[in-house]
């Protein structure tokens, strides 16, 4: 991390200037990157969280089969990144399954270019579809470990008093899940502010995000510079972001005296 | 047949050794395993037919390494800071061992040439391998590439009245193309501009050239307005899903596209596996000629290799004629040495060869370089073209607001590295300046 900070502050004369991190802000692709990172986590974050809190709170439910789900659903986590974003990539290219799927079914006559950079709109859906798809799994873990946590009783009593579902979620599931919501909710964020590989099969150059200019830079432009720049960024925005969930997520010590 | 064929290893083995003679002393000892690291063959097929075949006949163990551009510089730099030498031998493109030159990492070779004597390479080449200085030699040439058309036979119909396929213009592309989408309804032409294509490779040897005459001095002229407003205008036919691809054999191959241009082992797939469906022709010219880019690929020793002897050993075996020919069927690069080409040779490689010829053999041919003497900025020169065409086509951008713009990010790049001008610029005292 250091090194890092050096490499993104430091000239070669070995002194100190904002010299890479101008070059990076200045960059044709920086506010494009900084703006499509944002947008996805503000997407998918919520998205997940609440698909992962539902399957999750299926699990416990403990319908027939429910062990089963939990294995599909897992699915995703042995999957690397970039292979994910093949597997989508398979699906949404031009020959791909879901224009041969369409066309099959005569709702198309030719095949429509969903993964093009004149359709952007298009493009930052499919990405989302795949990441959603990819990732939901690690919040879903975390959230049914969460649930097990809670103690019978608790949803027991609830019971008792004979309100809804969605009151029993709402008043009694949420609150004691706060703990694990918050650890979720971070982790997942971290990783989203790191999500690169997906991207760059599905969108090419056309959808810059963060972390994928980082990689570049580093990888394709060789200067390590700016590429160091572009890590201490996310760095801090993932830092601010912790905090942020650390405090609105606080769990006060009157709560946890279970 | 085996006896003959242990019998030659062994005759070669000795005649090797007598070569190397003074190196290895009068009782020839095995050699060790040669560490091979090169940012060439990477692809996992390619690599496999390198280990498994091209490397067959070697008498010694090689460990051959592909790596990508970026930590293969990390790797030969940290290694000769660390005074740790494990690699022996470096293959690269010209383009990727300039930083090894600045560390001094890589031997003089001219010893080792003379050597090889009896290998032919052209002087041309050589000439790129001392890198600038007069009287060392950095590597040996190994094996050379360029950029092509590939095109459907289906699109072969659509060629605009009286285009001669092996002379097309950018014109004539664009009105091939164009007819094309309106028989097809989808745009059919296709380039590599994905994050891991080489559609920077276009631009500076392809289009720059053939409408400026250079790739760097006429940036941002009046002719590279007219070359950008004719290359927005060909881009509407282009396939939107272009941004996506890095290697044009797989759409050819799946149809979405049928006219392509890219790097030869970057459509051999598609030659190869469907050779009686496409045809290979030279890149389009435009008004200052053909421009192309042939590529070399070379093979340097770094300063206290671990191993020299294999290391010599190893070059003098890539780089005979005989094991040429087997590169050039095996993984579709070209010789660099006079080689008898092979009768087995598959269709798709001689239709390829057939193209490289055609296209280097053109009237108003202009063979452009791949950029020299920009040290660790060649990345960052490279982008400059392609920021500049994500600009101007993908963006919608004024031309010639965003070539004053990016001819200043240039320039700042060669003032840095201090390069002066390569062909096909005219050859420059200093750094080479855009006009």
């Amino acid at each position: 991390m250091a090194q890092a900070l050096l490499l993104a502050f430091q000239t070669p004369e070995g002194g100190f200037a904002l010299g890479h991190v101008q070059q990076m802000a200045g960059d044709v692709a920086f506010k494009d990157a900084l703006r499509n990172t944002i947008l996805l986590i503000l997407l998918i974050v919520p998205l997940q969280t609440t698909l992962a809190l539902i399957m999750a709170l299926l699990i416990q439910a403990g319908l027939r089969g429910s062990g089963l789900f939990l294995y599909i659903w897992t699915i995703p986590l042995g999957i690397s990144d970039l292979a994910a974003g093949i597997v989508w990539l398979s699906i949404f290219t031009e020959r791909g399954y879901l224009n041969s799927f369409l066309r099959d079914i005569g709702l198309i006559q030719r095949p429509i270019p969903i993964l093009s950079y004149e359709n952007p709109q298009g493009l930052f859906l499919a990405v989302a579809v795949a990441e959603t798809w990819r990732a939901t799994a690690i919040v879903m873990v975390i959230l049914v470990a969460g649930l097990q946590m809670i103690p019978r009783d608790y949803v027991e009593a609830a019971e008792v008093f004979g309100p809804g579902l969605w009151q029993r979620v709402r008043y009694v599931i949420l609150p004691l899940l706060r703990p694990s919501l918050q650890v979720a909710l971070i982790l997942r964020t971290i990783l989203a502010f790191q999500v690169f590989a997906v991207v760059i099969a599905l969108a090419g150059r056309v959808m810059p995000v963060l972390a994928g200019e980082a990689y570049f830079w580093y990888g394709s432009y060789r200067n390590p510079n700016v590429a160091a720049a572009y890590a201490v960024l996310i760095l801090f925005i993932s830092i601010a972001n912790t905090v942020l969930y650390l405090r609105a997520l606080r769990t006060r010590e009157e709560e946890v005296a279970l | 047949m085996k006896r003959i064929v242990y019998l030659s290893v062994i005759a070669s083995l000795l005649l090797g050794l007598t070569g190397l003679g003074a190196a290895c002393g009068p009782t020839p000892t095995p050699l060790g395993p040669v560490t091979f690291l090169s940012t060439q063959l990477r692809p996992v097929e390619e690599a496999e037919k390198m280990r498994k075949v091209i490397l067959a006949g070697f008498p010694a163990k090689v460990d051959f390494i592909p790596e990508d551009t970026g930590p293969f510089t990390d790797r030969i730099l940290a290694e000769q800071k660390a005074g740790k030498v494990t690699v022996d031998v470096v293959g690269g493109l010209h383009g990727d061992l300039p930083p090894f030159i600045e560390a001094g990492a890589l031997e003089d070779l001219t010893p080792l040439l003379a050597k090889l004597g009896d290998r032919k390479f052209p002087a041309a080449f050589l000439e790129l391998g001392r890198m600038g200085t007069k009287d060392k030699l950095y590597y040996i040439p190994w094996m050379q590439a360029t950029y092509l058309l590939a095109a459907n036979k289906k699109a072969l119909q659509y060629l605009p009245t009286g285009a001669n396929q092996d002379a097309l213009t950018y014109d004539q592309l664009k009105q091939w193309a164009a007819n094309v989408q309106k028989a097809t309804g989808e745009k059919k032409l296709g380039f590599p501009a994905g994050p891991k294509g080489l559609m920077h490779r276009f631009f500076q040897g392809y289009l720059y050239p053939s409408y400026t005459g250079g790739q760097v001095t006429g940036y941002r002229s009046p002719e590279a307005v007219k070359m950008w407003q004719e290359f927005k205008d060909l881009w509407q036919y282009v396939n939107p899903q272009s941004t996506t691809y890095d290697f044009m054999q797989e759409p050819l191959l799946a149809g979405e596209v049928w006219i392509a241009f890219d790097h030869t082992a970057r459509l051999i797939n598609a030659l190869k596996q469907k050779p009686d469906d496409f045809v290979v022709m030279p890149a389009p010219a435009g008004p200052k000629g053909l421009g192309f880019m042939p590529v070399i690929v070379g093979l340097a020793i770094t300063k206290g290799a671990p191993n020299r002897a294999g290391a010599e050993k190893l070059i003098e075996h890539l780089t005979r004629p005989e094991t040429q020919a087997v590169t050039l069927r095996e993984v579709g690069f070209f010789p660099v040495v006079e080689a008898t080409i092979p009768k087995d040779l598959p269709v798709g490689i001689r239709m390829e060869g057939e193209g490289v010829a055609k296209q280097s053999a053109a009237k108003t041919a202009l063979p452009s370089l791949l950029p020299v003497g920009l040290g660790g900025k060649g990345g960052e020169f490279n982008k400059v073209y392609l920021d500049t065409f994500t600009r101007i086509v993908i963006k919608g951008e004024d031309i010639a607001k965003v070539l004053d713009e990016q001819a200043k990010a240039m320039q700042k790049i060669l003032d840095e590295t201090k390069a002066p001008c390569w062909p096909p610029d005219a050859p420059s005292v200093g750094p080479c300046k855009v006009k």
